[in-house]
């Protein structure tokens, strides 16, 4: 069973859309480590290194998500984990914008997958089947 | 009559508590200086001579239990993966079975690290890393250079239960002793220390206290059950929660200012008390021990400069103390002799004050503590480790605050409000003192006669 690690970035406490993506996850055979709400980027990368996690599933909803995420990539480089994926995905930029320049931005950041609103956690299933398997 | 005797070999005397399990009190403590060099029986013996001296009452003993602090107490180093999470939960491990952790090593050891470790005065090793199912290859990493370097101690293995095969294949043609339990952290976050606190009592009973020449003490007495710092927690734990029809105390701490070390046990949930607080961090344990080995009245006074300065220490002095103290030859001197005792009303000051920066830095660093965040949605915030702003009751042990005067000033340094305001200290507690050096002597009597225990605690912690 692989492992993932999933949790809210930054200042943001926004916990529903956190548990559904636990549960439905695990539903889906993945061992997930949800190290919930107000979660930094080393709260992230430490779960991984202890659980030897295959991808990180950041999520935001308050709009800071930019910010928190900047240099993620690096820091996961820097403690040894190239090799994992990272996603993101919620209302992750300030205000309405153009989905494609998000991804494009984020994808610069070093994110793998970038979900804008409105996405089903189903799709983001289907990619991490591609990614890591199950 | 029924004296039942408890006998603490600590570090610098041989004290013994004599009980009558029939009445319910205490018939007399006696202690001499412990003799571990020579034969440790003598200190014993000489202790108990007085004992029977001063309580001709007692003509025969109907059992004897014993801890020991003795020679150093037990000495542990703890391995793990990420400092924060499994390097943490080992320490947790260590510190709740009464070890001091003399070593830590995170990520992949070195084989120079693991050559410092093997040349350390170490009695055993903690070798964890890993949740269960999660990093395998740091653990067997760090096994390998265990065995590379042949090191002489017992280790337990508690770590990611999926390398555990492996592991065992590493130490099985070896003369290393080794022992392999549930692992600390078997989920992100979630300590589980009872197997390995289980095994490193075990084998402290059957190899550390021969090591350390105070097994010859067995012969006479019986086994020597725990290390002290581990009774004085047992003792803690059942005068917090009671026994059967006797409550307890609730939510209580004990601060130990030793003259190597200050200890300080709580025991409580210790989680956030608003809705606002979000518990960060790895998982706390119900009784939590934490050790300053930077923190103590002899050994390591002089240590104590270089955590506050000349102006700060001179902040813990009594207001009406109008000496000149000579602050560094001070504490000089107490470091060069373990042995001192304070005579004048000036050398009775200085040590109060050393007494309340052992209380003051050593809580500061067992409490948790919260920091705000300023979201869209509101200040919140992020609570490390445990509130025990709830905390009823304080008790005091150790010989500083035994022997002051005042001790309970010395405690009132435990919900000093200090610049740090987000320290989650007792606000209001209680404070009680162990004036009859009884704590350690009453976790031993709790194994057996837990209802005696309670009771005597109760009536003599004051």
């Amino acid at each position: 069973m692989k492992t993932v690690v999933i949790g809210v970035i930054g200042a943001d406490v926004h916990a529903v859309g956190n548990k559904i993506i636990d549960y439905v996850l695990s539903q889906n055979g993945y061992n997930v480590v949800n190290i919930g709400v107000l979660s930094s980027q080393e709260d992230f990368i430490n779960a991984a290194i202890e659980t030897d996690a295959k991808a990180i599933l950041v999520s935001s909803l308050y709009g800071h998500g930019e910010m928190d995420c900047r240099y993620f990539k690096e820091k996961c480089e820097e403690a040894g984990l190239s090799h994992v994926k990272l996603y993101v995905g919620g209302n992750i930029v300030v205000g309405k914008q153009d989905i494609k320049e998000v991804e494009s931005r984020f994808k610069k950041m070093g994110f793998d997958r970038v979900y804008g609103p409105g996405v089903k956690i189903e799709d983001a299933i289907n990619h991490l089947r591609e990614d890591i398997g199950i | 009559m029924k004296p039942y005797l408890l006998v603490d070999f600590g570090s610098t005397y041989t004290k013994l508590v004599c009980v009558d399990l029939d009445g319910e009190y205490i018939i007399g403590t006696s202690k001499a200086p412990t003799t571990v060099e020579t034969n440790v029986l003598d200190g014993y013996n000489e202790a108990l001579k007085l004992l029977l001296r001063d309580h001709q009452d007692i003509k025969s003993i109907s059992g004897i239990s014993a801890c020991s602090s003795a020679a150093g107490g037990l000495k542990m180093a703890a391995i793990g993966l990420v400092e924060e999470l499994t390097v943490e939960a080992a320490k947790r491990a260590c510190l709740g079975a009464g070890a001091i952790v003399k070593k830590v090593f995170s990520y992949h050891m070195t084989k120079r690290e693991a050559q410092e470790l093997k040349d350390a005065d170490i009695d055993i090793i903690l070798l964890a890393g890993g949740t269960n199912g999660g990093n395998r290859e740091c653990i067997i990493h760090n096994a390998k250079k265990l065995v590379e370097v042949g090191v002489d101690v017992p280790v337990i293995i508690a770590g990611n239960k999926d390398a555990i095969d492996e592991i065992e294949e590493i130490f099985e043609n070896t003369n290393i002793e080794f022992h392999i339990v549930q692992n600390v952290m078997p989920q992100l976050k979630k300590l589980d220390v009872t197997e390995a606190k289980h095994i490193i009592r075990k084998i402290f009973i059957e190899k550390i206290i021969e090591a350390k020449g105070i097994k010859r003490a067995e012969e006479q007495i019986g086994e020597i059950i725990m290390p002290t710092p581990e009774a004085v927690l047992q003792a803690a734990e059942l005068l917090s929660k009671g026994f059967e029809e006797i409550e307890g105390y609730g939510e209580l701490m004990v601060i130990d200012i030793g003259g190597a070390t200050t200890d300080v046990h709580t025991i409580g949930e210790g989680f956030p008390k608003r809705t606002e607080v979000i518990l960060k961090g790895l998982e706390e344990p119900f009784a939590k021990r934490t050790v300053e080995g930077d923190l103590g009245m002899r050994f390591s006074a002089n240590a104590l400069l270089s955590l506050v300065s000349d102006y700060e220490f001179k902040k813990y002095f009594e207001e009406d103390d109008n000496c000149d103290h000579n602050i560094t030859k001070s504490l000089d001197r107490r470091a060069k002799q373990i042995g001192f005792i304070p005579i004048t009303k000036d050398e009775e000051e200085f040590d109060s004050a050393i007494a309340k920066i052992c209380t003051d830095v050593s809580i500061s660093r067992h409490v948790g503590h919260v920091e705000v965040v300023h979201t869209p949605l509101g200040d919140m915030y992020y609570q490390t480790g445990k509130d025990l702003t709830g905390i009823r009751y304080v008790i005091g042990t150790g010989g500083v605050l035994i022997n002051s005067k005042d001790p309970k000033k010395i405690l009132q340094q435990v919900n000093k409000k200090s610049n740090k305001l987000l320290e989650l200290r007792p606000s209001k507690p209680s404070i009680l003192i162990d004036k009859s050096y009884i704590l350690a002597a009453m976790g031993l009597l709790s194994q057996k006669y837990p209802k005696v225990a309670l009771k005597l605690m109760k009536q003599y912690l004051l």
